[in-house]
């Protein structure tokens, strides 16, 4: 029988949402949370209404606005036009089908990977889905969470379901202890690099090891936020006591008696001893220093003590072309230091980095000192919630002291859709996930980062290893 | 969502690893509220330049390639975000199948929802069918979902590997939701023994 045997974290929470399993394997998943925003949903409804289906449980549903708002004064509406529609679209949508909605003006709004855990709606052991492909964040809390397609939004609002197959088991052990100047992005970006954006491909991974056990709620999700840049189906780490810590108090989630029978149960998502992976990546911490990507895809990744590979040692012919490519639009050249880069724009936000212990990281390095000539650097934080935290603490100050921008939140620069773009030829320190081709606007040049490392670019105005300011 | 069958078509070779769905479609295309119209926004940077002109060294741009109905690439297509609008602006463009040596999860799945049939085949054998693709309008290649083959246009078949419940899906140009739903009386048992089990899991509404 299949029972005894041990079972990883991402068994146990899909076997827990098994409604049928078909001949071929395929499963009828059920989807205990879907995240919804403006981008990836309008053909969804659009596809409910022609068929004359409801949303089947709107109580397991919150949509959100993020993509497309402007991170100014928002009371002043939406200037552009497409945007406006789109998220008044959106707007129509959740008050026809009755789904839950944190309104632009409200406190509560923010990037929907960053609400969900923050407000408890994400929490651990559960199916969560999102037409995005960064609910892999959601993972952090021991659930099972990823990126689906609209037409698959269509068909949870519509069932409460997915046909799927399941994944591949991937562990990523992280051992040892993260030096200083390091953080969880340092870590993610590390693993990309080792096993490249399609090392994950039709694996859910799973995160463990001392440095991963080590790391806050926050920098677990910055982990779990870039499983999809390595392919992976989704990132998971399994529930512990700050996981449990964390979720206590959030506004939606089980309270008193009920948490503490939540709990009893997320204690035993954990992977069994001698679970089996079908693949099994192991790190040291000790190994990893704070990292720059120099490429246009989050592989292309070194250390910022590094320097830009050469093309030339690289055997395959069309690998080799692909890094010429990246070399020319991002105006680097073989052989060049990272440290030292002149930047144009800093960018610190995003659902990988959006959040108060990112604006903390970032603060720490700011604080007294002033953004260099020459160079916008903007804060954003990821809600509505952060930002009034982060108000609370100071932290907007130490910011616009130094000369930041600081912002109202959404997805802004992360990737071209709303007003916060990269002009052709800016280069820019990034915190957000995908460094690809025009992502923060047509031209635009990106370089992954820490917060740390994009607050120490904002006021050398080069890309600067963090680790020298201290 | 349209039947795939059979399709004997041109074919473009992109000899490119990695490409990413925000090179597919640019985040700035994406405020559509349709499925359609996103045709002329396929591959948006490589196809036109900062003035919007034609880039003529584009394959897309050139005869026969602008009548292509199958798209041959490398490694790893379709990485990147979930957005649909790739299928969509591929399918908008008259793409029907792509062939690469691998495909990322969520653009994989996409492809099936939009009548879009991915086909896996090893990496020399998509050089191959590139190299058979340069040699221009005469050279079509054919794709039997059924037998599960690709035709060089020298009749050479090769076979690819697809899953069952996806090939029948696409053949009959079924839909999804309504396939699920058969399941709609196994769907409210699970939320029964949900709420009993999990009764402390809380629902959402918003105040």
């Amino acid at each position: 029988m299949t029972e005894t045997k041990p079972r990883t974290l991402f068994d146990k929470v899909w076997d827990a949402h098994v409604v049928e399993q078909l001949p071929d394997g395929t499963c009828v998943l059920y989807i205990d949370r879907h995240l919804v925003h403006e981008v990836t949903s309008p053909q969804a409804f659009e596809g409910l209404r022609l068929a004359g289906r409801k949303v089947r449980r709107p109580d397991a549903t919150i949509a959100v606005v993020d993509h497309n708002i402007p991170t100014s004064d928002r009371r002043l509406g939406i200037a552009e036009e497409e945007s406006r529609i789109q998220v008044e679209t959106l707007e129509r949508n959740v008050a026809a089908f009755g789904v839950p909605y944190f309104p632009v003006l409200d406190a509560r709004q923010g990037i929907v990977h960053i609400v969900g855990p923050e407000q408890g709606i994400s929490l651990p052991g559960m199916t969560i889905v999102c037409g995005d492909s960064h609910t892999s964040t959601h993972g952090a809390l021991g659930s099972l969470a990823f990126g689906i397609g609209t037409s698959e939004v269509e068909h949870v609002l519509a069932t409460q379901t997915l046909l799927q197959k399941p994944a591949k088991n991937m562990l990523v052990r992280v051992d040892g202890t993260l030096p200083f100047g390091c953080s969880a992005k340092d870590i993610v970006l590390a693993i990309i690099g080792k096993i490249g954006t399609a090392g994950g491909t039709g694996h859910v991974i799973e995160y463990a090891g001392e440095a991963i056990r080590a790391l806050d709620m926050a920098g677990r999700m910055s982990v779990c936020n870039m499983s999809i840049e390595a392919g992976a189906r989704a990132g998971m780490i399994a529930p512990d006591q700050t996981t449990f810590d964390y979720v206590r108090g959030k506004p939606y989630a089980p309270k008193g008696e009920a948490l503490e029978r939540a709990i009893a149960y997320w204690a035993t998502l954990p992977s069994d001893a001698g679970a089996q992976y079908d693949k099994t990546v192991v790190l040291n911490a000790a190994d990893i220093a704070p990292m720059v990507t120099w490429g246009t895809n989050p592989e292309a990744v070194v250390p910022v003590t590094g320097v830009v590979p050469d093309p030339a040692a690289e055997p395959d012919e069309a690998k080799r072309a692909q890094m010429q490519r990246m070399l020319e639009y991002m105006d680097l050249t073989a052989g060049q230091k990272l440290a030292g880069v002149p930047v144009d724009v800093v960018f610190i936000g995003s659902c990988t980095n959006g959040r108060i212990e990112d604006l903390r990281m970032a603060a720490a390095v700011t604080r007294g000192r002033k953004v260099a000539d020459g160079v916008r650097a903007m804060v954003v934080p990821g809600s509505g919630i952060v930002k009034q935290l982060a108000e609370a603490e100071g932290l907007d100050k130490v910011f616009l002291e130094a000369g930041f921008e600081w912002r109202e939140p959404g997805c802004s620069m992360c990737l071209g859709m709303n007003p916060d773009k990269l002009t052709p030829g800016q280069r820019c320190a990034s915190t957000s996930n995908r460094n690809f081709e025009g992502r923060q606007g047509p031209g635009g040049r990106t370089h992954l980062l820490s917060p740390a490392m994009a607050a120490a670019a904002a006021v050398t105005g080069r890309l600067t290893d963090v680790r020298d300011m201290a | 969502m349209d039947k795939f069958t059979t399709l004997t078509a041109v074919a473009a070779p992109l000899p490119i690893a990695n490409v990413d769905t925000d090179k597919i479609i640019p985040a700035r295309f994406l405020k559509t509220i349709k499925r359609t119209g996103l045709g002329v926004h396929l591959f948006d940077t490589l196809r036109y330049d900062s003035e919007g002109r034609e880039r003529p060294e584009f394959v897309l741009n050139t005869e026969p390639y602008r009548k292509a109905q199958v798209l041959i690439a490398h490694e790893n297509f379709g990485c990147g975000s979930s957005r649909e609008h790739a299928p969509w602006a591929l399918l908008d463009f008259g793409i029907r199948c792509v062939i690469a040596p691998d495909f990322a999860d969520i653009f994989h799945n996409n492809c099936f929802k939009n009548g879009i049939l991915p086909v896996r085949l090893p990496r020399a054998v998509c050089d191959q069918l590139m190299e058979d693709a340069r040699l221009g309008g005469n050279a079509r290649v054919t794709v039997d979902l059924e037998r599960q083959v690709v035709v060089r246009p020298n009749g050479e078949e090769i076979h690819f590997e697809i899953d069952p419940f996806r090939k029948h899906l696409l053949l009959n140009g079924l839909d999804d939701i309504g396939q699920t739903l058969q399941y709609a009386p196994k769907i409210d048992t699970y939320e029964s023994r949900q709420r009993e089990e999990k009764s402390w899991l809380p629902g959402i509404t918003v105040a």
